[in-house]
């Protein structure tokens, strides 16, 4: 018995000590990222973690050095716009494919699920070319045009939570005379909400980040996005100003990294009800 | 009501006088253009809708698709050239290829969205023709609204994100197919130079020159053990936290949970290139702690054998909290009493998770697994933001040590202008993608479910 304890203590000590080991590992850059935005000078290295003295220098350089403010209008009007039109495509894609049954569905699925896997960027000549033909480069409406075309190809993960919806709940609410939309929005979809906060808080964070194609869209400064801004400010300059960096990542880590805490569960919810339908 | 009781009676006198005739009509007047088979339904509204819709697409495909097909055909025929105008020599712009290439495709892809409308109108006038022989009265416009939005909904909804897929996703990819069998370089670069048609010279070249085939195979394995690592090392690191968060007299669960997140939290592709400065060989602090505990510079991103294993670490990183997430919902999800039974047999802890719980957390995590290995191979970020495939490997063309097939592909068309080669190597992605995928989904619950 006290043999059994004994090792059960250790087993318990073991576990907290990985446990903290790895909660350490987990913050330490993101610690280390915000400590840097506050030290003065602009160096990528320093002696200590915590600087003796801080300073909020870099964030005002953020808005005097470079249009940030108007980086982050951009991105928000941008990413939000995208999100809307992007999530309502996508769930009537996945409610069409979830609760319909017509010819060439099940190819169509096939076929849409593989072109979603194509490499991005050999398309992009032809998209580029295809938004010059429609005179839109340089504008914010083609990256929310753009993206918010790609989104129903991930319909397949809204598909399989709809189908978790029972036909039953679907089949009485038609005979009672709810009309196709009206049975998406007042039956399935208020009984998805951790898949409608997944689905737009991954389309959100998507545009939010994307620093390839809104690159390669957008060319005046002023109508760059956050991630574009921030990429072309570590590529340029990172050496000499890395704590400007560090600032700026800070300001676009910020909200993301809270959105997703406070939406938490929803998120924990959303990835396991993939899992769980395999 | 009365007004509609009158037009089914008129329909039936109608109908003794041409009988059989009302589908062979409204079929041959539909050919002759779109909505005149409607308009001799009595559908007046929806014929007129379509017969403007006909001649707007007459005229778009004579005043666009002998050019269109010319441009795809010979890719443009005249160089752009110094002219001598008069005493001086001008500029005189050329075709093209490339522009010619895309606008051609999107004219095609135009027309046969055309095409299938206008099979759709003989189809949906012969039905109507039927319908009023069998001495029933055809929709109005009205009814056919209500019609299409009860029966037709699905293919009705179904065609926006499907227009928008056809033009920006399955066009690029045709466009880029097409480009393979072209000599799409930077060295004969439109508008200054022609593009040609070039038939499997590429695929030829890619693997017959050395320098290619070279670097192709070597990129393609590196690819294919950077997948490997990168989805085993996150799906058992996963697996392993979850099982030590979930024990039963750990406590705080939630607490620790909540810190592990904070990876999955923070923009990938922020922290990524927050890692990069931490791993900087020379200032990074990573390498500054180490020297205090007495160990010498480590070469994380410098060395190729180290910075591979960077790579792989810093992915270890970013993608175990997903898996943990996941690991954590299946595990609340087996039954006690599974356990419970396995403790009066007399099993140890090792039985109970080699035959309980892996197996249990195998059988929902294999599909998601397989896509994360096909998600990996198509892992551009991380590498990209990481090294940018450094450091440079002289025996590779255009690749370094660390580049996946993908960012290769990035490198060749973005910045080398090697478009075509670019191309063979991107559809040779997709066929290993499209294997792994469509296999995948044939095998999944979500696709084989359909009671009914």
């Amino acid at each position: 018995m006290k043999q059994k304890k004994a090792r059960n203590f250790i087993r318990q000590a073991l576990s907290y000590t990985v446990l903290t080991v790895i909660a350490i590992l987990c913050c330490y850059p993101a610690l280390w990222v915000v400590m840097s935005s506050l030290r003065p000078g602009g160096a990528l290295y320093s002696e200590t973690l915590i600087p003796k003295t801080l300073t909020f220098v870099h964030y005002t350089e953020l808005f005097t050095k470079y249009p940030f403010g108007q980086w982050y209008l951009n991105t928000l009007k941008i990413a939000v716009i995208s999100t809307i039109i992007g999530t309502t495509l996508v769930m009537l894609t996945g409610y069409v494919f979830s609760k319909f049954r017509f010819s060439g569905r099940k190819n169509l699925m096939s076929g849409l699920l593989v072109l979603g896997l194509f490499p991005g960027f050999m398309s992009m000549i032809a998209v580029y070319i295809l938004l010059n033909q429609m005179n839109l480069l340089n504008t914010h409406f083609a990256i929310i045009l753009v993206s918010a075309a790609g989104a129903p190809l991930g319909f397949l993960y809204v598909k399989s939570y709809f189908d978790t919806v029972p036909t039953s709940l679907v089949e009485a609410a038609r005979i009672d005379g709810a009309s196709n939309l009206s049975i998406l929005f007042r039956i399935i979809l208020p009984m998805s909400t951790p898949l409608i906060v997944f689905t737009s808080l991954t389309i959100f964070t998507g545009v939010f980040t994307d620093f390839i194609f809104a690159k390669l869209v957008l060319r005046s400064p002023e109508k760059l996005t956050l991630a574009v801004g921030l990429f072309d400010m570590i590529n340029n300059k990172f050496a000499t100003e890395f704590t400007v960096f560090a600032a700026g990542c800070v300001m676009i880590a910020l909200p993301i990294t809270i959105l997703f805490m406070i939406m938490q569960r929803y998120l924990v919810e959303g990835l396991t009800a993939g899992a769980e339908k395999g | 009501m009365q007004q509609q009781y009158k037009t089914v009676i008129d329909e039936k006198q109608y109908s003794l006088d041409g009988m059989r005739q009302h589908r062979k009509t409204a079929t041959i007047l539909s050919i002759l253009a779109m909505g005149l088979g409607q308009l001799y339904n009595k559908q007046y509204v929806k014929g007129i809708l379509m017969l403007l819709l006909h001649f707007s697409g007459i005229y778009f495909i004579a005043a666009k698709l002998p050019h269109a097909i010319w441009g795809v055909y010979t890719l443009g025929e005249t160089k752009t050239e110094l002219k001598k105008v008069g005493k001086l020599y001008q500029q005189v712009m050329g075709d093209h290829s490339i522009f010619l290439l895309v606008e051609g495709l999107i004219i095609l892809f135009i027309v046969v969205v055309l095409a299938c409308m206008y099979v759709a109108n003989v189809k949906d006038a012969y039905r109507i023709g039927q319908l009023r022989e069998e001495g029933k009265a055809p929709n109005t416009f009205k009814q056919t609204v209500k019609y299409i939005a009860d029966y037709r909904f699905p293919h009705f909804v179904i065609s926006l994100p499907m227009l928008g897929i056809l033009f920006f996703t399955v066009l690029p990819i045709v466009f880029m197919i097409l480009l393979a069998f072209t000599n799409f370089t930077r060295e004969n670069m439109p508008p200054a130079n022609l593009v040609d048609w070039h038939g499997f010279q590429t695929f030829k070249d890619m693997f017959q020159i050395k320098a290619w085939s070279g670097t192709f195979y070597g990129v393609a394995l590196w690819t294919f053990v950077w997948a490997v690592f990168a989805t085993f090392t996150c799906f058992f690191g996963g697996f392993a936290v979850a099982l030590i968060v979930q024990q039963k007299d750990i406590r705080f669960k939630a607490f620790w949970r909540t810190i592990f997140i904070l990876p999955y939290a923070i923009p990938a592709f922020v922290s990524t290139l927050i890692l990069r400065n931490m791993f900087n060989g020379q200032f990074g602090p990573i390498n500054q702690y180490l020297a205090m505990m007495g160990i010498s510079k480590i070469p994380w991103l410098t060395d190729p054998m180290w910075a591979k294993f960077t790579i792989i670490l810093v992915n270890f990183w970013l993608g175990f909290p997903v898996s943990m997430l996941m690991i954590i919902g299946i595990l609340s999800t087996i039954p006690k009493d599974m356990y419970e039974a396995a403790d009066i047999d007399g099993a140890t802890a090792f039985q109970k998770m080699r035959w309980i719980t892996f197996p249990a957390v195998m059988q929902s995590m294999a599909p998601l697994l397989i896509m994360a290995f096909v998600g990996n191979i198509n892992n551009f970020n991380i590498i990209y933001l990481l090294t940018n495939g450094e450091p440079s490997n002289a025996e590779y063309k255009f690749a370094g040590h660390t580049d996946i097939l993908i960012t290769w592909l990035y490198k060749l068309s973005l910045d080398q202008g090697q478009y075509n080669f670019a191309s063979v190597i991107g559809i040779f992605i997709f066929i290993i993608l499209a294997v792994f995928a469509i296999w995948n989904l044939r095998r999944t619950k979500a696709f084989r479910e359909e009671e009914a």
